[in-house]
């Protein structure tokens, strides 16, 4: 019980410590790019497309570290292109929790 | 004699009472009731998140209606049965929503597969195919009643594996042509018997096809290639000459750009003798001479360029861009092979439609939840209409062009 409560505790401090370094403002900006932009190929309710599913279901098991990774560096010789120009490390590791995070029906959280 | 008027009138015009939509109000955007009216200036605009379309009129610029309950439209596409009265509209989530542009709302709706990304209709407009990522294939529906006729798997190799199926077309004959990503193959289909289709498999086509368009008059398909700098094209009417790569190399080697939205060949440009296409990982547009396939220049663009399209008096040829250059819309003129202008229409401009002779052209601007209407000779913005985060524009005048 004490471990699943530290556990919840772990993951509900994680994107805190992120966004302490990223305004409100930029965090709407990366919602709105997650949903319209990363969701011309992985589906704007990222059941995926082109792109795989990026359902919390289907990152259940991807490290977040991993997934900023990803996401900075692009994936080579697949379609997934490096961010790392239109965003920094630190944006990418909070996309990479708020994907891990949304509801199971993929709508970001307000 | 006004009988015999009706019976003529009738099948071309429906009846449409078109009945103001409470979600809509505005005068504007509401017609209270009309009578009698063609299709031929009326079309949708996709609102890719709130899953809805709005109907539109290009003659006094406004919205007729707007119908939800499409589901997921992100790069959602439209085609027209052949009395261009009602939109099939293919959704992400592998919804297929029969539209009915007349009536304002929804005829029919099925959801098909688990992932699609778009579809044709037949020559003869009896077919609607739909080319899915989930289940990988084609699946084929009766127009009318939307019952699927027939089912064709991507699958491409002994173990199975069932690839995603991209740039699907009609070409004349009642045929299909689509492209396998995964397996760099080009299919030709011809449903002349439904319940036996034949296919065609052209194999080694190119590493990942991922977009392709048949030109006007239905002879060659072109498939754009994301794994390697070049296209393949496909002649339907000597297909015994297999498959054969064009603009090998056209990135002369350089390391691509970053690609932050895939390119669109449907709508790509043929303007005369040349074709204007979207270079990929490369800020430039290409363009080739059809005489002979060969690359006639390469024009430098602001960004990558997403759509590639021809005013249809095929004088200039617009181009629109992915991240970060979406607020823009360049302007190439056929005759000098460069930018003449450069215009920024607003935050994430995602699609181009000109009207059927191209005096105006409708931009989604999805980022300020707006179409935008701009008169092609004088460039000066002519209406704006409020659209929740417009993506595809597509008039009913579609419903008459092979491959459209």
């Amino acid at each position: 019980m004490a471990e699943r409560f530290g556990l919840l505790l772990a993951l509900a401090l994680l994107p805190s410590l992120a966004v302490a370094e990223i305004s409100a403002a930029r965090q709407a900006q990366l919602r709105h790019m997650l949903t319209h932009d990363c969701g011309s190929c992985h589906g704007l309710r990222m059941n995926g497309g082109l792109g795989p599913a990026l359902t919390p279901a289907k990152l259940a098991n991807r490290e977040a570290r991993a997934l900023a990774a990803i996401i900075l560096h692009g994936v080579p010789g697949t379609p997934m292109p490096p961010w790392r120009a239109l965003m920094s490390a630190e944006e990418a590791r909070w996309l990479a929790e708020l994907m891990k995070q949304n509801s199971p029906n993929g709508s970001p959280k307000p | 004699m006004i009988r015999h008027l009706l019976r003529i009138a009738l099948p071309c015009l429906a009846l449409a009472a078109l009945v103001a939509c409470a979600e809509m109000p505005g005068a504007e955007q509401v017609v209270a009731k009309e009578a009698l009216r063609g299709t031929g200036d009326l079309g949708i605009v996709v609102e890719r998140a709130a899953g809805s379309v709005l109907v539109i009129e290009t003659t006094h610029r406004r919205t007729l209606s707007q119908i939800d309950g499409l589901g997921d439209l992100s790069h959602a596409s439209a085609v027209y049965s052949r009395d261009a009265r009602y939109a099939y509209v293919f959704g992400r989530d592998g919804g297929l929503t029969k539209v009915d542009l007349l009536a304002g709302r929804i005829d029919k709706r099925i959801v098909q597969a688990g992932n699609s990304i778009g579809g044709a209709i037949s020559q003869d407009g009896t077919l609607v195919a739909v080319s899915n990522y989930e289940p990988g294939g084609v699946r084929i529906f009766d127009s009318e009643s939307l019952a699927l006729v027939a089912e064709i798997p991507a699958v491409y190799d002994d173990a199975g594996s069932r690839s995603k199926v991209v740039g699907l077309v009609d070409a004349p004959g009642r045929r299909f042509v689509f492209s396998l990503y995964d397996a760099g193959q080009i299919w030709v289909a011809d449903l002349s018997k439904p319940s036996n289709p034949g296919i065609r498999k052209f194999t080694d086509i190119g590493d990942k096809p991922y977009d392709a368009m048949i030109t006007p008059e239905g002879r060659y398909y072109v498939a754009g290639l994301y794994g390697e700098d070049g296209l393949a094209l496909l002649d339907l009417w000597h297909m015994e000459k297999g498959v054969e790569r064009i603009m090998p190399g056209y990135g002369r080697g350089e390391a691509p750009l970053p690609v932050y939205k895939m390119p669109h060949m449907e709508g790509w440009a043929m303007a005369g003798d040349l074709a204007f296409v979207p270079a990929v990982g490369r800020h430039e547009v290409l363009v080739i001479d059809r005489n002979g396939w060969r690359e006639r220049a390469r024009i430098p663009v602001k960004g990558q360029p997403i759509f590639v399209m021809a005013r249809p008096d095929a004088r200039e040829v617009w181009v629109n861009f992915a991240l970060p250059d979406n607020d823009t819309i360049q302007i190439i003129d056929v005759q000098t092979l460069a930018v003449s202008r450069t215009m920024t229409p607003g935050k994430a401009v995602l699609h181009m439609e000109f009207t059927p002779r191209g005096e105006q052209v409708w931009i989604s601007v999805r980022d300020e939840d707006r179409v935008d209407v701009y008169d092609t000779a004088s460039y000066e913005k002519l209406a704006a209409l409020s659209a929740e985060k417009p993506s595809g524009i597509f008039l009913a005048a579609r419903a008459h062009r092979i491959g459209l």
